[in-house]
């Protein structure tokens, strides 16, 4: 698994925006004033008469994107998910509410957005969108997954939310692996300890393996890009081999992918965990990494809990 | 009038058949809510006269094929008039009639805010109020991608005029220059609470929407004549327009007349009797 390289998610969203774009002439891309940044810009210069900028109107853009999915349009919209959550009203009785081909990015989720600070960093995004009925909750890790996503969104039926992050992440995909959504990825196997993470929290995941490694403990990684539908079968499946979990995710640990899992294991499985994600706090201005690590998003966090779950 | 071929427009109608139908909406919406005892009568009524213009004279829609390409849209943005679209629809074959005693029950189609995936004829979702429009937008910008020359109607209340999203969406439809794109505003003058101009002013609405840089009509909303015409103008200008409808909320009956207590009240079986009486037609 190297993890040298990194690669940017909104470009990887930008690339697959295009590539889907020339398949389906039915699909339209509505931005509010952040497409540039976004990167969905790059579907607006390839097929500028299916592109749509509404300026910073929120609202508006979830209810055009409505609108056009009403006329059998299949619509890909988004902004920073600070703002998108103005429209939760026009999400949830728009477009969830009438089963819409709307599929909603957020970008810049989370505290590791860095110097914008608190009022940037989106903590609560992921339990909203999970309490939605019909809503599909996908928080992509790397490049490749967030290609392979936006590919199979765009391609089925209905709404979902896809969070993507500001910052370039390690790739850590080959790019010949079948990501699907509901599928969560075992990206290394283990005995002692399952450990669960989402979108920037996966590659400080892998770290906290090897650290593990180093005291004799096994570790197992799981990347759940879906929040919802939730893969049930795998978390439990690991669960019942390593008798201890630890998520990990740049969220509120109140809603998100730790809530998820313990919802899925308490009924299933009722297994030790422990959380690792924000503390029911907002974030601050600092460099992505320095917050995250003040945070307590990152291994040697990771690593405290398992070693701590590990030895009860 | 039910039978009528609506896909070339329903102009068989003259101008006393659009009377009757507007009495007997009136006594359907009455009757319907009688039978819910749960609902928004004031602004179902004030609404008469547009729906009639617009489902017997002016749309091209087919209630044998609801989701017909070609069809005018009809988008009802005050999602609490449901029952005057609802009884508009019925009369227009959509549905049984019948099936208006069904309101707001249990596993009714027809839910108290229209539910577009429940009911044929519906087009999009009602119940937060200042969304209508920018779906409005979404529908006429898919029109234009599709080569087609379908217009789209968008029905707001007065008091929507609060939500701010209405002003977004009417700086994008002039920005996407939306000739196909006609909303209408029920200006019945109260809301939930009271009068707009109490509760939040709406007096220059006109200058409002002129500044946006729509077309604005300004019309008795109560005068099938004025609306009909009106919506005969509003189209083709280059840009959107809006009718604004001075209408009466509760129009019809006169203890319901302006007054905001039957905004979401229906009224006792004794005054409903007397309302229902009020709103016959009386050859006029």
């Amino acid at each position: 698994m190297g993890e040298t390289k990194t690669a940017s998610l909104r470009e990887a969203l930008g690339e697959a925006l295009v590539s889907l774009g020339g398949e389906k002439k039915d699909m339209v891309v509505v931005g509010a004033d952040t497409t540039e940044s976004m990167k969905t810009l790059e579907f607006g210069k390839k097929f500028p008469e299916r592109f749509f900028n509404v300026g910073i109107a929120e609202q508006n853009m979830i209810g055009i994107s409505a609108g056009l999915a009403l006329s059998g349009k299949t619509v890909f919209c988004g902004t920073y998910v600070v703002f998108l959550e103005r429209a939760i009203d026009q999400i949830r009785n728009t477009v969830a509410y009438c089963n819409l081909d709307v599929k909603i990015i957020g970008s810049h989720g989370g505290i590791s957005v860095g110097p914008d600070g608190g009022s940037h960093q989106a903590i609560e995004d992921l339990s909203i969108m999970r309490a939605i009925p019909r809503m599909v909750v996908l928080a992509p890790a790397d490049s490749y997954s967030t290609k392979a996503l936006i590919r199979q969104a765009g391609m089925s039926k209905g709404p979902a939310y896809i969070r993507i992050l500001r910052s370039a992440t390690p790739m850590l995909y080959k790019g010949n692996e079948d990501i699907r959504i509901g599928k969560a990825e075992v990206l290394e196997g283990g005995s002692d300890l399952t450990i669960i993470a989402n979108g920037i929290m996966v590659s400080e995941a892998l770290r906290a393996a090897s650290m593990l490694k180093e005291k004799g403990i096994s570790s197992e990684v799981i990347d759940c890009h879906t929040i919802k539908p939730i893969d049930t079968e795998t978390i439990i499946r690991s669960a019942k081999k390593t008798g201890a979990v630890v998520t990990a995710e740049d969220h509120n640990v109140f809603g998100g992918l730790g809530s998820a899992v313990a919802e899925v294991l308490s009924m299933g499985h009722p297994t030790r965990m422990a959380m690792v994600g924000v503390k029911d706090t907002f974030g601050e201005s600092g460099d992505g990494p320095e917050l995250m690590k003040k945070y307590g998003l990152c291994s040697e966090n990771i690593f405290n809990e398992a070693i701590k779950l590990v030895k009860k | 009038m039910q039978g009528t071929d609506f896909t070339i427009s329903g102009r068989a109608a003259d101008l006393r058949d659009l009377r009757i139908i507007a009495a007997d909406l009136r006594k359907d919406i009455l009757e319907t809510l009688g039978k819910s005892n749960s609902g928004h009568p004031g602004g179902s009524l004030s609404t008469v006269e547009i729906l009639t213009s617009l489902y017997f004279y002016k749309m091209r829609h087919n209630p044998k094929d609801p989701k017909w390409a070609e069809r005018d849209r009809f988008l009802l943005s005050k999602g609490h008039a449901a029952p005057a679209l609802y009884c508009v629809l019925a009369k227009c074959g959509y549905f049984p009639k019948e099936e208006l005693g069904t309101l707001r029950k249990l596993n009714s189609r027809l839910q108290g805010h229209p539910d577009p995936n429940k009911l044929p004829g519906v087009e999009i979702p009602g119940g937060p109020e200042g969304i209508g429009l920018s779906e409005g937008i979404g529908m006429a910008l898919a029109a234009r991608l599709d080569k087609r020359k379908h217009v789209v109607y968008v029905l707001m209340g007065d008091g929507e005029q609060d939500e701010g999203e209405v002003w977004e969406a009417a700086m994008a439809a002039v920005k996407f220059k939306l000739e196909n794109l006609v909303a209408i505003i029920d200006k019945n003058g109260v809301q939930q609470e009271g009068k707009t101009m109490d509760i939040m002013p709406t007096d220059s609405l006109a200058e409002k929407w002129r500044a946006f840089n729509w077309e604005v009509i300004e019309v008795d909303g109560h005068d099938l004549q004025m609306v009909m015409n009106a919506l005969d103008e509003a189209t083709g200008k280059g840009k959107p327009v809006v009718v604004i409808a001075k209408t009466i909320k509760g129009k019809g009956v006169d203890f319901m007349e302006g007054n905001p207590e039957y905004h979401g009240k229906v009224p006792n079986k004794e005054l409903l009797e007397k309302a229902i009486k009020q709103v016959e037609y009386k050859g006029n």
